[in-house]
């Protein structure tokens, strides 16, 4: 897992104007938005890490890039952020319209580090919205596909209407990954699993001895998604979590997004899930 | 920005405390605001000081866990108190600050503008050592880091510090216990160590960096002599036995990670009024949260940053509810995070051994009391649980 | 056919721990079957005089709500064990089962394995040892679904 590496290409602590260039509606909640830079150097985001998006007036959050720019393609550079109305500030960005100013400050946080992947199965399981910090590993996985293994999705969602790019997990399953989804609560016509997401574990073909696992949703998924993957004899070193805290800088300044000794802003929000299971453990650390 | 201490400096001298008039002159002509302290509204406060009258001549203080009074003096020494409510964060780090401001234009433009560069340069009066480590800990945590905090170094760059001994410890100051004093060794452009007694009211003056070197060479001095050099060590040493205050600080972080489910929170919790006094006196909480507001027609929105305390019970809102919403996991975090998990983020403790989170607590809750009786009870588990006492 | 069967169910993961006798006694009364894509295992309020061990194909179990038909409450995939309601009375499926896509598993028939489990108690305890956990985890799955974790606060309803 590593730190992130590249220096900020934007001051840390003022947002630079991003322009919304494409608003995608995904769920009746969650809206997938790109965001264009019209001046200056772009910042290098790695999969896994985050950038604060400002609604200016309304306030700040931290929104993991749920798509990379394209290094090697001027007009694919986008940030792309997928973003669930949930409090204030998120629901004015899920609210925002083509054309209209988002604030950016980052890139912030360790990465997933899907290169140390390389040479073995990759397993990947999300949990509701923790699939959107999940898809840039998807991308970059599939883009030097020869150098991994065997590479699985397992998705939990709510609801078959909340899943997330579903035109997307057809085109993953068609290029070769394999994908398993299943709800809490089915839907009339739904044929795939119902169920909680651990329960795809014993039925994914991957080999836990060379293997490495990226897994993100709510604390209560990942820890039990975690304890399924040990089973099938996954390490702990080789499984890595997105933690969340609130944060009112995302920078290393403000002191709120702290989970024991840990800095989510600085060593995290990916982490060992070594490192992460013992503190997970202690209510309300 | 942190002053140099291996510089090339002339050797200490002394100086009057008549002085300490010249030394305002000086710092003025050199462009710094002076800020040090002074008696207002019962305490001493750190403040911008137009001349060195202001400075609290004669006035001492009493101290005790949740209890701090000023009193007189019996005689004109103007440094004769120790840490007031405030430290030098209300000037370093303020606790209120300007982040940004933005305008959006008819086109849907927006344009960023940053605050203006800061125009003051400090000059910091009176700094104890504690309070010098505690600016080296603010150093590591705000300017350390990968991200410089703009404020923090906008405020700190140029700053020329003059640090204060301690000969008289408060009762409740244990920079003894956590290596940072009494005496001032490092981190200062120049250290004073204040003299009273029948030579006279004067200071024995140490440059430590070529800048306290320059400043020191327009005030009207001379060498000091061994028996003044003696007598300042002599003091400060002895003061180094008079500590109000013990913190055993071997093993510290194992203790409260060990302690994580004591039962002794739920003793701290019931008397504990998560009121955040100690964050606030604390020359180490850096804590801050921010508030975007804008105007009317919502075309123009600022960012303002403000002190934040983790006992607060917003400060982990996350999701519908706090993480922390009981007092105790407040206290926990608080204490854990000060003096354990702070090494583990910044590679040092997070306290100084100032001793005004004692004194301004209003139930008067002893960080030195609250780590000896997490000590004993891990010690009494132990035996419980028949392992050899450590 | 017994010494095949025999070695199958010697082989399925799920009977890992018992003794040779105690599989002996499982594979006596066990049979191959087989359910094409759709096929309804049981019907809810049936008797319950089986169980299988599904080796490949994903089942769904579903409840019969009026005005909105069979709703799916679970499925259940490779190596699981479908259905525990023949080890208590009244013996009767508190849900249906109906093959996803094409299903092969172990079916055992419920008498026998009962009057086993009377006959020989430290059998009948391999067994509860062997359901248990199952049942449990099912519960444990559930009790999360009812959490709700994906749901924002206001779609869980609090305040």
């Amino acid at each position: 897992m590593s730190t992130s590496t590249a220096p900020s290409a934007v001051s840390a602590a003022v947002p630079q104007p991003y322009r919304v260039v494409s608003r995608r509606v995904d769920t009746a909640d969650t809206v997938t938005l790109e965001l264009a830079h019209d001046a200056g150097p772009w910042p290098a985001f790695a999969p896994g890490q985050f950038a604060m998006l400002t609604a200016y007036g309304i306030g700040e959050v931290p929104i993991s890039l749920s798509g990379l720019p394209d290094p090697d393609d001027d007009r694919a550079r986008r940030l792309t952020h997928t973003v669930r109305a949930v409090g204030a500030v998120s629901r004015a960005l899920h609210d925002t319209t083509v054309g209209a100013m988002i604030g950016v400050r980052g890139p912030f946080g360790t990465s997933w580090d899907v290169g140390s992947a390389e040479g073995q199965d990759v397993v990947v399981v999300a949990g509701g919205i923790g699939l959107a910090p999940l898809r840039p590993v998807l991308h970059a996985v599939l883009a030097e596909r020869p150098r991994y293994g065997n590479v699985v999705l397992l998705i939990g969602a709510r609801t078959p209407a909340d899943l997330l790019y579903p035109d997307e997990l057809l085109r993953w399953g068609a290029a070769g990954v394999q994908v398993g989804i299943t709800v809490d609560r089915p839907a009339d016509g739904w044929t795939g699993h119902v169920g909680v997401v651990p329960a795809l574990i014993p039925i994914a073909r991957f080999d836990p001895a060379r293997s490495v696992a990226f897994v993100c949703g709510p604390e209560v998924m990942m820890r039990f998604t975690a304890q399924a993957l040990r089973d099938r004899g996954l390490p702990a070193s080789r499984l890595r979590i997105s933690l969340e805290r609130t944060m009112r800088c995302g920078a290393g300044w403000c002191g709120h997004c702290q989970l024991g000794p840990l800095l989510l802003c600085r060593d995290g929000p990916v982490v060992d899930y070594a490192l992460a299971e013992p503190l997970m453990k202690i209510r309300e650390l | 920005m942190m002053p140099q201490t291996r510089e090339e400096v002339p050797p200490p001298a002394t100086i009057e405390a008549a002085a300490l008039h010249r030394l305002f002159d000086v710092l003025h002509a050199r462009g710094y605001t002076i800020v040090g302290p002074t008696a207002r509204d019962g305490a001493i406060v750190v403040a911008e000081l137009d001349t060195a009258d202001e400075l609290p001549y004669g006035i001492g203080v009493d101290t005790e866990a949740g209890r701090y009074r000023l009193r007189d003096r019996d005689d004109r020494a103007a440094f004769g108190h120790s840490a007031g409510p405030q430290s030098w964060k209300s000037v370093l780090h303020p606790a209120r600050a300007p982040l940004w401001s933005a305008d959006r234009s008819p086109d849907g433009t927006v344009v960023v503008r940053e605050p203006a560069e800061q125009q003051h340069r400090y000059a910091l009066l009176g700094v104890r050592p504690c309070d010098l480590a505690a600016i080296a800990i603010l150093d590591r945590i705000l300017v350390g880091g990968r991200h410089p905090d703009p404020v923090y170094a906008g405020r700190r760059d140029g700053n020329l510090i003059i640090a204060v001994e301690c000969t008289e410890p408060g009762a409740t100051c244990f920079c003894t216990s956590m290596g940072t004093g009494p005496h001032a060794d490092s981190g200062f452009d120049l250290a004073m160590t204040e003299l009273l007694d029948d030579d006279g009211h004067r200071f024995l003056v140490r440059a430590g960096t070529a800048a306290g070197a320059e400043v020191l060479a327009e005030l009207p001095r001379r060498p000091a002599d061994e028996a003044t050099m003696t007598r300042a060590s002599s003091a400060v040493a002895d003061a180094a036995t008079r500590m109000g205050r013990s913190m055993p600080t071997s093993g510290l972080p194992d203790l409260l990670t060990d302690s994580r489910e004591s039962p002794h929170w739920d003793d701290v919790a019931s008397r504990c009024l998560t009121c955040g006094n100690c964050t606030m006196v604390c020359p180490t909480c850096f804590c801050t949260t921010t508030e975007d507001v804008t105007d009317l027609t919502g075309d123009h929105a600022e960012r303002w940053r403000r002190w934040d305390s983790c006992f607060d019970l917003d400060f982990s809102y996350l999701h519908g509810g706090s993480v922390r919403s009981s007092g105790q996991a407040r206290y926990r975090q608080w204490i854990t995070h000060k003096l354990g998990t702070w090494h583990d983020q910044f590679g040092s403790s997070g306290c100084v051994g100032c001793g005004r989170c004692i004194a301004w607590c209003p139930t008067g809750i002893d960080i030195t009391q609250e780590v000896a009786a997490l000590s004993l009870l891990r010690l009494a588990a132990e035996s419980a649980d028949g392992k050899d006492d450590r | 056919m017994t010494d095949d069967m025999f070695s199958r169910v010697g082989s399925l993961a799920f009977f890992a721990g018992l003794t040779r006798e105690q599989l002996r006694a499982l594979a006596g009364a066990a049979r191959p079957v087989s359910y094409a894509a759709g096929a309804r295992i049981f019907e809810e309020g049936e008797t319950a005089d089986r169980f299988w061990l599904l080796e490949h194909g994903t089942v769904a179990l579903d409840l019969q709500v009026p005005g909105r038909g069979a709703q799916v409450i679970e499925t259940l995939a490779g190596g699981v064990v479908l259905g525990w309601s023949w080890l208590h009375p009244p013996y009767r499926w508190q849900f249906g089962a109906v093959a996803r896509e094409s299903v092969e598993a172990v079916a055992f028939d419920a008498g026998p394995v009962r009057e086993h489990c009377d006959a020989d108690p430290a059998f009948g305890y391999a067994m509860l040892r062997l359901f248990t956990p199952v049942i449990t985890a099912r519960l444990h799955a559930t009790r999360l679904r009812l959490l709700d974790l994906y749901a924002t606060a206001a779609q869980a309803g609090q305040p």
